[in-house]
């Protein structure tokens, strides 16, 4: 399989609000002041930006942002569905668009109050609402079986039948974000690391996740700026050149219910991302000094490491045993502290972390960054990038 | 609305609270006293006989009449005074409540209160408590609005000194949302209570009937005519050989559990937790999702036998659920 994509485009721009529970303004608001934070950074203006891509979930039309920001013209502008699991796939488009020369520079960009407004993991908002995170042919929901942590903990209970892993492994990856978010002034949970005793001891929110395996939930914006590999080379900042951008979706697949695959142990979508990501960029997991993996509950980082190849199966238990995937550990993750310990962007927080990682400007810098590995949601159809020097 | 100035300004004022006494120890204005178990019991509908029985009392193994643990903190509260201190505080923790109220958070909601017993209180017993702010959290957005959870922890002692109990009682203290409109009242009666049902599935062209052959009475799944291949959920192609005919099966109902999650929280309205959702593996050879009912959490165990059943709830609607087997 050959795929052009590779070394075609990079990360010129990155730009975000502040991470709160309650930002008390509107979530366009967040998206404009995102958009603009990220198309400064990149040392463009407003009228340079041609092209958009946001997630089929956010609530800020294309055409909103550009009035706000005054881009005169917009010659691309796309969705990508399926909640968490389109964060990389937004760059993956921007990139297909600077690539073919449909756009010159496009953002990227997710606004919203998830926090103070609708928030996914609600169940129901209300008596006699339907369920907040509902599909158009739910299944599920009748069983009041709604919430996406439930859907995720069926999995992980499998998972930890099948390989062995328990809670505990699963408190290894809450505990290094919340350590990288302690050190991180942007995270929530700045100055608040946790302890694996305080992961046991935090209640069930559905067993076998306890309230510590669960990501915060958060409002603010992300948005970046993707440009050509040539355009890139005459900005300001280092490019992160995107060495390789995948987006993937297997058999069977359902919106984080695919649970009538013979096995569900895995993530096989995420398995696809891996393939393309290590054919395209040529590299292995070897060359990955640092990576960013979606931590919307933990039990899905270690399904992650082993469907990208840093472990064989069933294995990622003992990979991220000892601190292994911490600063100073052999693949340390979201050094930002991830979206259990920075915020829940729904990945796009992650996305600027290894631009940032890239560029050498991480205030937790792993040292001689060559390339970052980024994965978008998982249970979903997914997404990833990895980014690396010019 | 507080800017994020503001905002943090207020969180660091209210903060300097924290670990701080609300003010000097308060002892309770009488002893523990028969009077006022008795009024306690009444309203509380507490007939415990050690409470209010001396001949029962006695020759129990306190050897005499006992307050009721639970009263604790009854014995050292102020009184109706009390009141005119939140707009006129006289102690901190009415301070740290009317600073919140000038910024905007003017409700307050008791949530919840621990308390454990060191021993049983007997007459004559003179009650100290010692109350500090033990924590104030992060800013929270609750269903009554957001606001701070503050928790106090008092500790009670007796005349001698030693701690007999003590008790963390924590409010909300938030900005109000906008009321809801009160339900319409039904012709000059009483409104009528909303009981919360269950979520209903969406229906439509490719799974209505299933629903429909649930309420009939029947559990069954879906049968390719191409392949004789079983899906489910339905769909409206079979994957296997493209064909669009189909008819169904009535299923034995026997399973195995393939995997299971005990649902806590959120507790949404509609249903009693905890949820014990399950992935069922059909005799048949197709997976269900589905709830196990008439067992205990702790006693779920993949790979045990499951037995289907149509449950009806009281607005009629019917599904497929499952009970251990063995």
């Amino acid at each position: 399989m050959t795929n052009g994509l590779g070394n075609r485009a990079a990360i010129v721009g990155i730009g975000a609000t502040e991470f709160s529970k309650a930002s008390g303004r509107s979530e366009l608001r967040l998206a404009v002041e995102a958009t603009r934070a990220a198309i400064d950074d990149a040392g463009l203006t407003p009228r340079e930006i041609d092209g958009m891509v946001t997630f089929t979930m956010d609530s800020n039309e294309e055409i909103a942002v550009a009035r706000g920001l005054g881009i005169p013209r917009l010659t691309h502008f796309s969705r990508v569905h399926y909640g968490g699991g389109a964060a990389c796939g937004t760059v993956v488009q921007a990139a297909m668009a600077v690539a073919t020369g449909v756009c010159e520079a496009v953002v990227c960009y997710r606004a919203f109050n998830e926090r103070s407004g609708r928030r996914f993991g609600a169940g129901r908002q209300g008596p006699g609402a339907d369920a907040a995170c509902a599909q158009p042919t739910d299944w599920n929901a009748p069983f009041g079986f709604v919430t996406p942590a439930a859907w995720v903990a069926m999995f992980a209970r499998r998972y930890m039948h099948e390989t062995g892993a328990t809670s505990e492994d699963f408190g290894r990856v809450a505990i290094a974000d919340r350590r990288h978010a302690a050190s991180n002034p942007a995270a929530w949970f700045f100055e608040r690391p946790i302890t694996l005793e305080e992961h046991q001891r935090s209640r069930w929110i559905v067993e076998p996740l306890h309230l510590l395996d669960c990501c915060q939930e958060s409002d603010g914006a992300v948005a970046l700026v993707v440009t050509s590999a040539e355009r890139a080379r005459d900005l300001p900042h280092p490019p992160a050149l995107l060495k390789a951008a995948a987006q993937g979706s297997w058999l069977d697949q359902e919106m984080m219910t695919s649970y009538y695959r013979e096995e569900i142990g895995g993530l096989p979508e995420m398995g696809l991302v891996g393939d393309q990501l290590w054919q395209m960029s040529g590299l292995t997991p070897a060359d990955i000094q640092t990576a960013v993996i979606y931590d919307h509950f933990t039990p899905f980082v270690l399904t992650q490491l082993e469907e990208l190849g840093f472990c064989p199966r069933g294995e990622a238990r003992h990979f991220i045993a000892d601190g292994n995937i911490e600063i100073g550990g052999a693949l340390p993750i979201n050094t930002h502290g991830g979206q259990l310990g920075e915020a829940y962007i729904h990945g796009m927080n992650g996305i600027a972390e290894a631009v940032r990682q890239v560029r050498g400007a991480a205030v937790n810098q792993i040292d001689g960054v060559e390339h970052v590995l980024v994965t978008a949601g998982t249970g979903v159809p997914t997404s990833g990038l990895i980014v690396g020097q010019a | 609305m507080l800017t994020a100035d503001q905002k943090k300004e207020l969180e660091a004022t209210i903060q300097q609270f924290v670990g701080k006494p609300i003010g000097p120890a308060a002892t309770s204005r009488d002893a523990v006293n028969e009077a006022m178990i008795l009024q306690w019991c009444d309203a509380m509908g507490d007939t415990n006989p050690v409470y209010q029985d001396r001949a029962v009392a006695e020759k129990s193994v306190h050897g005499g009449i006992v307050a009721p643990p639970m009263m604790l903190d009854a014995w050292t509260m102020q009184g109706w005074d009390m009141h005119k201190g939140y707009d006129e505080p006289t102690n901190e923790e009415q301070r740290l409540h009317k600073i919140l109220t000038d910024a905007g958070y003017t409700g307050v909601l008791g949530t919840n209160t621990e308390q454990e017993f060191d021993r049983y209180l007997r007459i004559g017993d003179e009650v100290t408590a010692e109350t500090i702010i033990e924590g104030i959290s992060e800013e929270k957005a609750t269903g009554a609005g957001i606001g701070y959870f503050i928790t106090t922890k008092t500790t009670f002692s007796d005349a001698a000194g030693a701690q007999v109990g003590w008790m963390n009682f924590r409010v909300l203290k938030f900005i109000p949302k906008e009321a809801p409109q009160a339900a319409s009242d039904s012709g000059g009666g009483a409104a009528e209570a909303y009981v919360p049902a269950r979520i209903k599935p969406p229906m439509g062209h490719d799974n209505a009937w299933w629903w429909n052959e649930v309420a009939a009475g029947r559990i069954t799944v879906q049968r390719c005519k191409g392949c004789q291949q079983l899906r489910h959920p339905p769909r409206p192609m079979c994957p296997g050989c493209r064909s669009m005919e189909w008819d169904s099966i009535e299923i034995s109902g026997r399973g195995t559990l393939h995997t299971f999650t005990v649902i806590h929280y959120p507790q949404f309205p509609g249903y009693e937790f905890p949820i014990c959702a399950a992935l069922v593996d059909l005799e048949e050879g197709v997976r269900m999702v589905s709830d196990v009912m008439d067992c205990k959490p702790e006693d779920l165990k993949i790979g045990m036998k499951l037995k289907a059943y149509i449950h009806e709830d009281d607005d009629g609607f019917k599904l497929p659920l499952f009970r251990p087997s063995e």
